[in-house]
């Protein structure tokens, strides 16, 4: 047992009118100590419930179904009681959200959010708490950290307000940082000015990270191991390089194809996947992206394929089964 | 009208005829009033455009990047007149657009086009796909019939069944809901769109059906666009021409090939770094820049980009710098125009 974090067969749905309606169905994925891990996908492929799932925050009607597991340094987040929870919630594990006004409460200071963080979960002092707040403002490069802790959230700008959002979630030195889609939000200036903070952030202080995002650009500049999810199921997963150079599953191939690069031009049509993301209520039966997958044939619509090892990788894709397909590349020359 | 004529003009395109230009701009400027107390007294000016000069050709698609707030969307919609300059000329087709009133406005309105980044604000819940679509065509006077054999004709053309017609947007997913904006758009055959954020709330598989759509339908319909977004490597894909924005300012115009090229503004060159690329491993200079766009109600003396600016000199805050032709009509707004600026340190200090 050498992971921090392992997930183990999580599913997790919505109880409905119509029975158990689930968004992720089946998920594994593991997170060695100061690892970093990108779940990717697009609007709809369970990734941001994954992350709730990881810290538990799923709400009525939603719930994580019996046999999921989600280990982390040996216990089972899902079946731990929940006063036991909250000890782990906050201190060895915290999250970060897309939208940082939201997450902070407008009425308080800034300085007092962080400070509440500290001292709810670490014995200390309202005066230590706030010290602590300004020492962790100045860690996540907010100027003159000793004025700003009187700031309201109101009065940062979106750039500043995460770096609150980061100092708040790294206040009390968590093994595992969960960020969703933590610079959706903000501009591309800033944006770099984060992933930045929270490289060198990792660097120094040696947590792990689990990435949520649907921005393939943030995954290839942040983490070395990625997990693609498609309805609500792992689809590939590996090392960065091989899974942006080398794709196995042909979701993950065409998704690479459809991002426009810096300096293509119209001239040269973008790839793309026909049809939409399914919902969960319409779910094909066998393989979930056969009736959008150009490679489709009769087997994807009748079995459901499991992840196949293709080494370094892994593909829940038929294609798979006799060891890794092709790269593009080699496919267009020939 | 109270701006004279600018002098500079940065002609070649590689999709338009320099010599045909659709749409002329000289020193459009747009201001908000910011109000302030029970009163309501102005107590200041939001300089959201504050003095573009844009010539766009016939058949091109010029395009607009810039971060949220430095004006991309407004400068759209006011070269179109759905929002009144302050000041400025607009030329639309060799007439002036400003003078324009009454029933000259609205014959004007059917060649000028919008598509909306939304597809849900911008579309009426309670009305289906047919009346979305014919709107245009029922006020400009059009007859049911002939109406209706032109809307099933655009929902063809940009790849919806006309059984599509009798649902409401609610109905469709969002990139079928941006084919219905672009099927309103279109009905009308206007020569020139402006496409506001067309793909920016979409996911990564269907902003490249919506890309290639606008691409195939640019051509079949003779389009010429103004392609308004804040990603760089989008508007560079799609456009002929990319115009930079900062602050309410074209800080740098260039064919898309010169400006990956060579950037020449610093403010061009951090937000082509700062760009996130699908490459691992990529190593390359990163330009952190620091801080947040300053606010347009009081912006920087001399160039506005000077307070986050790497290589800033004191004149940078003394004469604001014009957009001037650097060759290959290629425009900068820099007084250092292509100096190298090199990483700047990472902004957490310990």
């Amino acid at each position: 047992m050498s992971s921090l974090l392992a997930v183990e067969n999580l599913s997790t749905g919505f109880d409905t009118r119509e029975g158990f309606l689930r968004a992720v169905d089946g998920v594994d994925f593991e997170i060695a100590q100061g690892g970093t891990l990108a779940v990717v996908g697009e609007s709809g492929s369970g990734k941001s419930v994954t992350a709730l799932s990881v810290m538990r925050l799923i709400d009525r009607p939603g719930r994580i179904a019996g046999g999921s597991h989600i280990l982390f340094e040996g216990r089972d987040l899902a079946t731990l009681e929940e006063s036991e929870l909250e000890k782990i919630r906050g201190n060895d594990i915290s999250m970060i959200f897309q939208e940082p006004m939201t997450s902070l409460n407008p009425v308080f200071t800034v300085g007092d959010q962080i400070a509440e963080t500290v001292q709810l979960h670490q014995n200390v002092g309202a005066k230590d708490a706030l010290e602590r707040a300004v020492e962790m403002m100045q860690l996540v490069g907010i100027p003159s950290p000793a004025q700003r802790v009187q700031d309201y959230p109101h009065q940062l700008s979106g750039g500043m307000r995460q770096r609150v959002m980061i100092a708040m979630a790294l206040s009390c030195n968590p093994k595992l940082l969960i960020a969703d889609e933590p610079t959706t939000a903000l501009d591309v200036t800033v944006q770099a000015q984060i992933l930045e903070l929270m490289k060198e952030l990792r660097e120094r202080l040696g947590m792990a990270i689990l990435l949520i995002t649907h921005d393939l650009g943030v995954v290839a500049e942040m983490v070395d191991e990625v997990a693609v999810m498609y309805g609500g199921r792992i689809v590939e997963r590996g090392p960065v390089a091989e899974i942006f150079a080398t794709p196995q599953h042909p979701y993950t191939e065409a998704l690479l194809d459809s991002i426009p690069l810096l300096g293509m031009r119209y001239s040269q049509p973008l790839r793309a996947i026909r049809g939409v993301v399914p919902s969960p209520l319409e779910w094909p039966e066998a393989c979930r992206f056969a009736p959008r997958c150009d490679y489709a044939f009769a087997k994807c619509l009748e079995v459901d394929p499991p992840l196949l090892p293709v080494p370094p990788q892994e593909s829940a894709c038929w294609l798979c089964e006799n060891g890794r397909r092709v790269p593009r590349s080699a496919e267009a020359i020939a | 009208m109270t701006t004279e004529l600018s002098t500079t003009r940065l002609d070649l395109g590689t999709g338009g005829d320099p010599a045909d230009v659709l749409l002329k701009a000289r020193g459009v400027k747009k201001y908000f009033p910011v109000r302030k107390g029970v009163l309501k007294r102005t107590v200041g000016q939001l300089q959201a455009v504050d003095g573009v000069d844009l010539d766009v050709f016939r058949g091109e698609t010029v395009g607009l990047v810039g971060e949220s707030g430095c004006g991309k969307s407004t400068l759209g919609r006011t070269l179109l007149r759905l929002l009144e300059p302050t000041a400025g000329e607009i030329e639309f087709d060799g007439v002036d657009v400003l003078r324009l009133g009454g029933s000259d406005l609205k014959g004007m309105r059917r060649h000028m086009q919008i598509v909306f980044q939304d597809s849900v604000g911008s579309l009426d819940p309670r009305m289906n796909v047919n009346d979305l679509v014919g709107e245009g065509l029922r006020i400009h006077g059009l007859e049911r019939k002939r109406r209706n054999e032109a809307v099933v004709d655009v929902l063809e053309r940009v790849g919806l069944s006309a059984e599509a017609g009798r649902r409401y947007p609610h109905q469709f997913s969002g990139g079928q809901r941006q084919r219905i904006g672009l099927a309103r758009a279109l009905v009308l055959r206007p020569k020139f769109i402006v496409a506001d954020e067309p793909v920016s709330a979409l996911d990564v598989s269907i902003q490249s059906q919506v890309l290639n759509l606008l691409v195939e339908l640019k051509q079949e319909f003779n389009l010429t666009y103004l392609f308004v977004a804040h990603d760089l490597a989008v508007v560079g894909y799609i456009s002929d021409r990319v115009a930079v924005m900062y602050l309410g300012k074209i800080v740098e115009l260039a064919t898309s090939e010169e400006l990956f090229r060579r950037p020449l503004h610093p403010y061009t060159m951090a937000l082509l770094s700062a760009n996130p690329e699908p490459v691992p491993g990529r190593k390359r200079q990163r330009v952190v820049l620091h801080g947040d766009v300053p606010s347009p109600i009081n912006p920087p003396s001399g160039c506005r980009f000077r307070t986050r600016c790497p290589i800033a000199q004191p004149i940078c805050a003394e004469v604001e710098p014009l957009l001037e032709d650097h060759g290959s009509s290629h425009g900068a707004a820099c007084h250092f125009a292509g100096t190298p600026i090199h990483a700047a340190t990472s902004p957490a200090g310990g």
